[in-house]
C-alpha cells in the first residue's frame, strides 16, 4: 500500500502581518512550519505504515523553502518526498493549487489513498482536499477523525459530524481530509532529520507536470482575495467587581439580561 | 562572515525546543520535587538522537556537529537545566573521553550504547582533596597481577548513581605529578566500585550528583584509557568542549530567565500600569536581553571553531565564564522583577537563581576561567 500525504508549509505564529499590496500574508522573516493538521495526516499514515507495512509519500506545492517542511515530514516517518515548484506557481487559489497537486500526484506513480489536513492555517478554505479529490476523479471523505479499516481496496472511517460522527466506506483509492481528533502526532527526531537530510527529493516544475498554463498562477485561478484584514483588536470586555459572591450574582444577572441563561 | 545557523541547525534547534517543551516542561516541578528524573527520559532522547548530534556517523552519531549540539543543550536547559546538566555531562565529559581516547574496543563497547541512550555516562574527576586542582588527584590506580586496582573516592559527580560506565583518573606514577595521571574506563559493575549517598544541593535538584567509591576496584589492564599518563592532558582537553556545553546550558537559564521576566513584565500592574513601563524595568530587561544574546553569540562561536577545527580552549573559557555570569546576573534579575511573587515557589525564577549559581563553579570555577584565559594571553 502506498499512501500520498499533501502537506502545505505555513508561517508559525498567530501574529501573522498583513501584506495589504498583495493581500497577502507577509510571511517575510517567519518561521515555516508544516501546517499543524497535515501533521494529523502524516501521523496516520505513518502509523499505517507500522502497523501494516505501507510506504509513506509526501508532496507539496510551494516555494523552495518547502524542503525543509518535505525532509521535516521524512524525519517523522515518511519515506519519499516530492515537491512542486515553479515560480510560476505563485498566485494559485485551492483550486489551481490542487490541480497542480493532482497532476504531480498522477506523476509519482500507483498509489492507494491520499490524506490531507482538514484546512490550512492560514489560508484555511479547506478546499484543496475535496478539489484535490476532483482532479484525480476520486471519492473524498472530509474530517475523518478515525480510520476503521483499511485494506487493498476499501476503507471505512469515521466522519465528524457537528453532533457526532457518520461511519463511511468506500473503495480505493481514496482521498480523505482528517481532524486533530484522529491522533497524537509523533515529535520528528533529530536521528530522523539527519538521515532525510540524504533522500533526495525530486523536485517538478510546470513544464515536468506537463501543466495547463491557464490553470494555474493568477490565470488559472477563478478566485482571487479581494481584501485581507486582521481580527479587530479585542475590545475591553467587563470586569466583574466585589466578593465571589456578589460576583456572581451580577454575573448571573447579565447572563439572563443577555438572554443566555 | 555569517551569523546565520543552517537550515539544518535552525530545524534541530526547532526540534530540540519542541521536545522540551512537550516531553520536559510539563514534569519539571515533578522532578525537581521528587529530585529525580527518569530513566525513560534518557532512554527517550537517545531515542531522538540527542546524544548521537555531536559525534561522526562513523560510531553511531549524527554528525551534526557540536554547534548543533550546543543549541540543543540550551533548548534543553531553557527548560530545565537539571536535565540539562546530565544531558551535558553525558556527552561531554563523559561518552567525548571514550569517543577521543578509546581503543577500538572500548568504543565498540560503549559508543553505541551511549549515543543510543541505553547507558548514561559520568566524568570522574573531582575528588574531596582535588577541585580546582584536579592534577591533586589522590585516587590510585596499580598493576597487580595484569590487573588494575584503583582506590580512592570522586565527590560532586554528574549521573554518578544513573552511569552503566565511568570515565575516571588516578594515579598510576606517583611522584610524577600532572604526568602521573591516567583515565580508566570503569563500568558500573566493576568489582569494588561503588556509589555513595546523593547529596542534598542548593540546585539542579533532579540532576544525579553522588559520590563513586573505589575499595580495591578490580578492571583488566585495557580499562586503561588511551597513554599511560595520558590523564591529566586528557581531561584537559574534556573540560575545553565540557565548557562549551556549560555556556549552552547557561545561556538557556538566562533565555528562560528573560522569557519569564518580559512575560511578567508585561502583566503585573502596579501604579495603575503594567511594571514593564517603568524604564527601571525596562532597563533590566534589556540587559538581560543583550548579555543573553552576547553570551550565546560567544558560545556558538566557541563550538565553530571546534567543529572547524580551530583551537577554541580560550573561546571556551570566556562562553562559560560570561554565560554562567550572565545566567546569575539574568536569575538575580528575574526574582526581582516578580517581587515577592519571585521568591515564592509557584514561579520558576526562584529554581533559576539556585540553578544558575552552579554554572559558576562546575567544570572550573569562574576564578579558574579568569586563571586559563589569562594563561591564554601570555601571562
Ligand atoms: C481565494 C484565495 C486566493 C488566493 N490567492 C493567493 C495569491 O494570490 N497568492 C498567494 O500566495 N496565495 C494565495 N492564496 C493562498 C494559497 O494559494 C492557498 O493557501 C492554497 O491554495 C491552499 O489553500 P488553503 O490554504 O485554503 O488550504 P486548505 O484547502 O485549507 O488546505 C487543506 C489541505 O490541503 C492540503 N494543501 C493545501 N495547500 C497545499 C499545498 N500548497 N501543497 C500541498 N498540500 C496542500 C493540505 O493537506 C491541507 O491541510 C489564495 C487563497 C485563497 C483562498
Ligand atoms: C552539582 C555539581 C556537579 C558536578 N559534577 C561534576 C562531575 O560530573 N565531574 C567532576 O569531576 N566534578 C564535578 N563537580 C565538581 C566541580 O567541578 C568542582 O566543585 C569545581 O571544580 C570546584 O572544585 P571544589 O569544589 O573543590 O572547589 P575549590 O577548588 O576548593 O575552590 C574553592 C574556591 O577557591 C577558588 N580557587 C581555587 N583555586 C584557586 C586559584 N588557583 N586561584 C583563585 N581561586 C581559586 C575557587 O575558584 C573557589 O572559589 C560538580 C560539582 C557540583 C557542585
Amino acid at each position: 500500500m502506498r499512501i500520498v500525504v499533501s502537506i502545505k508549509q505555513v508561517p508559525e505564529t498567530t501574529e501573522v502581518k498583513i501584506d495589504p499590496a498583495k493581500n497577502s500574508v507577509d510571511t517575510e522573516g517567519l518561521t515555516r512550519i508544516i501546517n499543524p493538521y497535515d501533521t494529523y495526516a502524516l501521523e496516520e499514515a505513518v502509523r499505517i505504515k507500522e502497523a501494516s507495512g505501507a510506504t509513506v509519500a509526501v508532496i507539496s506545492v510551494g516555494p523552495e523553502k518547502v524542503d525543509e517542511s518535505l525532509r521535516e515530514a521524512l524525519a517523522m516517518g515518511a519515506d519519499e518526498g516530492f515537491h512542486l515548484s515553479d515560480p510560476a506557481f505563485e498566485g494559485s487559489d485551492p483550486l489551481a493549487t490542487a490541480y497542480i497537486l493532482a497532476r504531480g500526484i498522477e506523476k509519482l506513480g500507483p498509489y492507494d489513498l491520499v490524506i490531507c489536513g482538514r484546512q490550512a492555517m492560514d489560508g484555511a478554505s479547506g478546499q484543496v482536499g475535496p478539489s484535490l479529490a476532483e482532479e484525480l476523479g476520486l471519492p473524498c471523505v472530509t474530517f475523518v477523525r478515525k480510520i476503521e479499516e483499511l485494506k487493498e481496496g476499501y476503507i471505512r472511517v469515521q466522519r465528524m459530524t457537528d453532533d457526532g460522527y457518520e461511519v463511511v466506506e468506500g473503495p480505493l483509492p481514496m482521498v480523505i481530509t482528517v481532524v486533530k481528533e484522529i491522533n497524537e502526532p509523533r515529535l520528528a527526531s533529530l536521528k530522523g532529520l539527519m538521515k532525510a537530510k540524504r533522500v533526495t527529493i525530486p523536485v517538478w516544475n510546470a513544464s515536468d507536470l506537463g501543466l495547463d498554463p491557464a490553470r494555474y498562477g493568477p490565470a488559472g485561478s477563478p478566485t482571487s482575495v479581494a481584501r485581507l484584514s486582521p481580527p479587530p483588536p479585542r475590545t475591553g470586555g467587563e470586569m466583574i467587581e466585589g466578593t465571589p459572591e456578589e460576583q456572581v450574582r451580577i454575573l448571573v444577572r447579565k447572563l439572563r439580561d443577555a438572554k443566555v441563561l | 562572515m555569517d551569523f546565520q545557523l543552517t537550515g539544518e541547525q535552525r530545524m534541530l534547534q526547532r526540534m530540540a525546543r519542541d521536545f522540551a517543551l512537550k516531553e520536559v516542561q510539563p514534569h519539571v516541578a515533578e522532578w525537581e520535587e521528587k529530585k529525580a528524573i527518569p530513566r525513560e527520559v534518557f532512554a527517550r532522547m537517545g531515542e531522538m538522537g540527542f546524544f548521537a548530534l555531536p559525534f561522526p556517523e562513523e560510531v553511531g552519531g549524527l554528525g551534526a556537529g557540536y554547534l548543533a549540539y550546543a543549541l540543543a543543550v540550551e533548548e534543553i536547559s531553557r527548560v530545565s537545566a537539571s536535565l540539562g546538566i546530565s544531558y551535558a555531562a553525558h556527552v561531554s565529559i563523559g561518552t567525548m573521553p571514550i569517543y577521543l581516547f578509546g581503543s577500538r574496543v572500548q568504543k565498540e563497547r560503549w559508543l553505541g550504547p551511549c549515543l543510543r541512550g541505553e547507558v548514561l555516562a559520568a566524568f570522574g574527576l573531582t575528588e574531596p582533596g582535588a577541585g580546582s586542582d584536579a592534577g591533586g588527584t589522590e585516587t590510585t590506580a596499580s598493576l597487580v597481577d595484569g590487573e588494575w586496582v584503583l582506590n580512592g573516592t570522586k565527590c560532586f559527580i554528574t549521573n554518578a548513581s544513573l552511569a552503566g560506565v565511568v570515565v575516571a583518573t588516578a594515579v598510576t606514577e606517583p611522584g610524577k605529578g600532572s604526568r602521573g595521571i591516567s583515565s580508566f574506563v570503569v563500568p558500573a559493575d566493576a568489582p569494588g566500585f561503588s556509589v555513595g549517598q546523593r547529596y542534598s544541593k542548593l540546585g539542579l535538584r533532579a540532576s544525579d550528583t553522588a559520590e563513586l567509591v573505589f575499595a580495591d576496584c578490580r578492571l583488566p589492564e585495557d580499562a586503561l584509557l588511551g597513554e599511560r599518563g595520558a590523564g591529566f592532558r586528557q581531561f584537559l582537553t574534556a573540560l575545553d568542549g565540557g565548557r562549551i556545553s556549560i555556556a549552552a546550558l547557561s545561556v538557556g537559564i538566562a533565555q528562560a530567565c528573560l522569557d519569564a521576566s518580559l512575560e511578567y513584565a508585561k502583566t503585573r500592574v502596579q501604579f495603575g500600569q503594567a511594571i514593564s513601563k517603568f524604564q527601571a524595568i525596562q532597563f533590566k530587561l534589556a540587559d538581560m536581553a543583550m548579555e543573553t544574546e552576547l553570551a550565546r553569540l560567544m558560545t556558538l562561536k566557541a563550538a565553530w571553531l571546534k567543529d572547524n577545527h580551530l583551537p577554541f580552549g580560550r573561546e571556551a573559557a570566556m562562553a562559560k565564564l560570561f554565560a554562567s555570569e550572565t545566567c546569575v546576573r539574568a536569575a538575580l534579575q528575574a526574582v526581582q522583577i516578580h517581587g515577592g511573587y519571585g521568591y515564592m515557589d509557584e514561579y520558576p525564577v526562584e529554581r533559576y537563581l539556585r540553578d544558575a549559581k552552579l554554572m559558576e563553579i562546575g567544570e572550573g570555577t569562574s576564578e579558574i576561567q579568569r586563571l586559563v584565559i589569562a594563561r591564554n594571553l601570555g601571562c
